[in-house]
């Protein structure tokens, strides 16, 4: 039951994380790529988290937390990197499908 | 009281997070995990110029149960835009107007943008009044940003900034 369980809960990390990593080949712009890998990660990352838990709970008695922490690092980090580049490219004004926003105020200074 | 101990939340969240990284419960370790949690906010002091307060517990618990179904249920709703093919995406770039003041309230709705999928913040206006964030794919842009300030940034606002 629980090996079932963890294999569950490993497949669809997996599927997650691979349907992210296929946003980045598949989608066609720069702003579109950014979701893929921040997004479908999230869900991805935090199944395969649940599994080790799970798992070295079960293995050695008692509870493990330490992925707690991985998801925790990983909630700050994440979303502060796609900002960073998301920002980066509107400065350079990379090419986007929408239209980027002109308001005065709304983007970065353009990049000389 | 304030000299000696000046960020009482974050002094409890570095034990906690102390606890979790040596991965064993037992005295030694919250006594080290406080120690630690009451130095650490000393050293980097500048680092946090106004108090962190949380006016209401509950509404954060309540926060991230709703952020954590929103993950969940936005990564099937990637996955499938993904999969479904680009030709079928409506990307935008939408501006949120924020009645937010503080940094921290601020950083937590764009990182909550961020990690809710289908957006992602990309620009934070130079006045600081207003968010540009970018979405995967939107029919209504105006009902998608109601949908935002209702659903995380009125709970922020309450938690951290307290009703006015």
């Amino acid at each position: 039951m629980n090996d079932f369980l963890l294999s569950v809960l490993i497949l669809t990390g997996a599927i997650f994380t691979f349907i992210g990593s296929l946003g980045l080949a598949r989608l066609q712009d720069f702003y579109t790529r950014l979701h893929g890998p921040t997004k479908a990660t999230t869900l991805g990352v935090g199944c395969l988290l649940i599994a080790s838990a799970l798992y070295f709970s079960i293995r050695d008695g008692g509870v493990s937390l330490h992925e707690v922490l991985v998801s925790l690092f990983l909630f700050i980090t994440s979303p502060v990197s796609a900002h960073l580049l998301a920002k980066a490219a509107l400065h350079l004004r990379v090419k986007s499908l929408a239209t980027l926003p002109t308001q005065k105020g709304d983007t970065p200074p353009k990049h000389p | 009281m304030k000299r000696l101990l000046p960020h009482p939340v974050l002094t409890v969240t570095l034990t906690i997070l102390w606890l979790l990284l040596v991965n064993q419960f037992s005295a030694g370790q919250v006594i080290l995990g406080a120690l630690l949690g009451w130095l650490i906010p000393f050293s980097t002091t500048r680092f946090w110029p106004d108090p962190i307060r949380i006016h209401q517990p509950l509404a954060l618990m309540r926060y991230f149960v709703v952020f954590m179904y929103d993950i969940v249920l936005g990564s099937f709703q990637v996955a499938y835009m993904i999969l479904r093919g680009p030709s079928h995406l409506r990307p935008a770039f939408i501006r949120i107007p924020l009645v937010l003041k503080t940094d921290l309230a601020i950083s937590l709705l764009a990182n909550t943008i961020s990690l809710t999928p289908g957006t992602v913040s990309a620009w934070l206006s130079e006045d600081r009044r207003t968010l540009i964030v970018h979405t995967l794919d939107t029919g209504d842009a105006e009902a998608l940003v109601a949908d935002i300030k209702q659903r995380y940034e009125a709970p922020l606002k309450r938690i951290f900034e307290g009703s006015e």
